[in-house]
């Protein structure tokens, strides 16, 4: 199952994920890491830029990937009760 | 209302400056994120699923005009243009910056207000009567006695380490408005044998994952005494209390384990040592508190006659507003929970219209409710036909307080980070359902949490709901039989859990039954289950 690496910018507290060579807001943009992830967060933890640093679980889906938990839906879309806020990497309805 | 005195505005002042320090030396990676969390959490900024959120302290729910204003500067400044007031009193907003936080931390300190002790083991904010110094059924205005206190124990060291959090509420009224018995401490005035005011104490209530009603552990502590005994109890919790299982350090679990007698003759013994030391204050010190929270000169020739003849604004009337101490004023509560909408959100122009009211016709103030609506607290009832036509125009004049779809939400997973389950559509599509026959209904509070922590009451609902999580969905438990009032009592659960379409369904079925069973128009469906029991309702629901 393929895993992505995920956190919260510093700064703004900003979801974010990691997309190879770079962090981006968007779900999609993310790169599985799979194998790779602990060794990725044993490279950032020690920089202090990214709180909670996490793997999770996804699927791949249209256009990108669909993370397991409502959870990681939630937090890859934004709230599902404020479409008008909505990032676009999955349909606020299929959260 | 309360004004600072330069003590507190130094504090407030200090304590900005120092934040902003740190929040720099986090940001140049000067500290690391595992110093620098409990230090920012002292200041009321968590780090939640989206952003950081930050908690506002509103002093039992009171607030002027001019903090309303700010609060919606800070919504459109600093957030997404709105907040979210909470079952303690607060406001909560959403999309919060790090790097922005001193800067909104310095405008709140410019209105008097602050974030901290929001989090952690300490006294948190003090909440309160909505209605106070206007019910017309109170003894006296409790907020002094809660702003005592709050002067006694901010920032006190003894108090900043406590087994856990620690949250007190006061009343003036023998109806319970606050929970008190639903806090770890609740007070209530009442009066002594020769009519003199004190008070009588409550201790160990809480909600959560082991809820518990209070204990009165002393009918009636003389005013002179009372921050002796506050301390007293402290004491005993900060020596006793557990500190090795954070399911266990709650005071409700110390009173339970020692048994309230027990836990009382504790408190009086360590209070019979304390009091030589003189630490309760003269009472002209509570009389200069008190002199700040002195009401508005209201007119008693105000007319209570007024012009019913428009049917919906009379419904609102009927609904929303309570009778005030004064003649020919009222209280006016203003719901924020149009069914549909999220509930206790407000938006940032919704909080200046508020203000602008409170300004114009209710003596500047502005209460929070721990029901998660606003309460205008000394209105004319000759303005209540203005008031109520610019609240129709925001959509702030939904005549449901207390009904079906005034349901109390907490955040859930839409926003919570410790959440299992999403709780504001749930309330969304109940609103939504229930509100045609709602008038019908009569008193019918739903409240709704989103994981055991329980900050949406639902242990304390006529109807609660609790989300939790089967193997990674969304399920809901339903209870029955709550209350938060001064017949308070806790909800139990119904049976096996649900999916969010299934609760909805479940509740509409308890309500069906309800209509079956209940002895009149005026027996509360509280009062039908409490006479019935769970049983026709589980064979309503699964049967
Ligand atoms: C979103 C961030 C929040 C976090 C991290 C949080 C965390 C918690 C936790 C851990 C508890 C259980 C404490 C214990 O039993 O010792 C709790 C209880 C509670 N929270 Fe929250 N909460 C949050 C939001 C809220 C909101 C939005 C409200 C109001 C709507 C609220 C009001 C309460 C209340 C009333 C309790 C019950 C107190 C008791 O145990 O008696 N909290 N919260
Ligand atoms: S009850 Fe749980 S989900 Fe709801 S706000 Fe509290 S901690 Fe979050």
């Amino acid at each position: 199952m393929p895993r992505l690496l995920t956190g919260n910018r510093l700064e703004t507290g900003d979801v974010i994920w990691w997309t190879g060579d770079g962090w981006s807001l968007h779900l999609n943009d993310a790169v599985a890491v799979d194998d790779g992830g602990e060794a990725l967060i044993a490279q950032f933890s020690p920089q202090e830029r990214i709180n909670d640093l996490a793997l999770i679980d996804v699927d791949p889906a249209p256009g990108g990937w669909r993370p397991r938990t409502t959870r990681e839906r939630v937090r890859a879309v934004g709230p599902s009760v404020r479409p008008d806020f909505a990032l676009p990497s999955l349909p606020v309805d299929a959260i | 209302m309360y004004r600072y005195d330069e003590y507190d505005q130094a504090i407030v002042d200090a304590r900005v400056a120092e934040f902003r320090d740190q929040v720099a030396r986090r940001l140049n990676n000067e500290i690391s994120e595992e110093a620098f969390k409990p230090l920012r959490l002292m200041n009321g900024l968590y780090l939640q699923l989206h952003a950081y959120m930050l908690r506002v302290a509103i002093p039992y729910g009171t607030l002027d005009s001019r903090q309303l204003r700010m609060l919606a500067h800070i919504a459109r400044r600093y957030d997404r243009g709105y907040g979210h007031f909470t079952t303690r009193q607060n406001i909560q907003y959403n999309w919060i910056k790090l790097e922005e936080t001193p800067d909104l931390l310095a405008d709140l300190a410019s209105v008097e207000m602050h974030a901290f002790q929001t989090s952690g083991n300490c006294i948190r904010n003090i909440s309160s009567d909505q209605f106070a110094a206007a019910a017309a059924d109170e003894i006296a205005d409790p907020r002094p006695y809660a702003e005592l206190l709050r002067q006694w124990s901010t920032l006190h060291p003894e108090f900043s380490f406590l087994p856990r959090k620690f949250k007190i509420a006061v009343t003036g009224s023998a109806t319970d408005r606050a929970a008190i018995q639903l806090h770890d401490i609740g007070l209530q005035l009442v009066h002594g044998p020769g009519g003199e005011i004190g008070l009588k104490v409550l201790v160990g209530g809480g909600m959560g994952r082991t809820p518990m009603l209070a204990h009165v552990i002393r009918e009636f502590l003389p005013v002179a005494d009372y921050l002796g005994y506050m301390e007293a109890i402290l004491r005993v919790y900060n020596r006793h209390g557990r500190r090795d299982n954070i399911y266990k350090a709650r005071i409700k679990i110390l009173v339970n384990d020692l048994g309230p007698a027990e836990f009382a003759a504790q408190v009086e013994a360590e209070w019979a040592q304390l009091k030589p030391l003189g630490l309760d204050p003269p009472p002209s010190e509570l009389a200069r508190i008190a002199a700040h929270f002195a009401p508005p000169v209201l007119a008693a020739d105000a007319p209570v006659d007024i012009d019913l003849s428009n049917p919906e604004f009379a419904n609102w009337v009927a609904v929303n507003t309570h009778p005030h101490k004064v003649p020919g004023h009222a209280i006016v509560t203003i719901s924020l929970k149009a069914p549909g909408e999220i509930p206790g959100d407000a938006s940032a122009d919704q909080m200046d219209l508020i203000a602008d009211l409170a300004q114009a016709h209710a003596g500047d103030e502005i209460r929070v409710t721990h029901a998660q609506n606003l309460v205008l607290p000394h209105v004319r009832r000759d303005a209540l036909f203005t008031i109520w036509q610019a609240l129709h125009a925001a959509g702030l004049a939904t005549a449901n307080l207390d009904r079906a779809s005034d349901i109390i939400s907490c955040p859930g997973l839409d926003y919570c980070t410790l959440a299992n389950a999403r709780s504001i559509p749930i309330a969304q599509k109940l609103a939504v359902r229930l509100a045609r026959q709602e008038a019908d209904l009569g008193e019918l509070k739903i409240k709704i949490s989103g994981c055991i922590n329980g900050c949406g009451h639902h242990h304390a609902g006529h109807v609660g709901i609790l989300g939790v999580d089967r193997k990674g969905e969304e399920n809901y438990q339903l209870l029955l039989g709550g209350s938060g009032a001064e017949d308070a009592s806790l909800a139990r659960i119904l049976g096996p859990g649900f999916d969010e379409d299934g609760i909805v369904a479940a509740v509409d079925k308890v309500i069906g039954r309800y209509m079956t069973l209940r002895a009149g128009p005026d027996e509360r469906f509280l009062d039908t289950y409490r006479r019935v029991g769970a049983e026709p309702f589980k064979e309503a629901v699964y049967g």
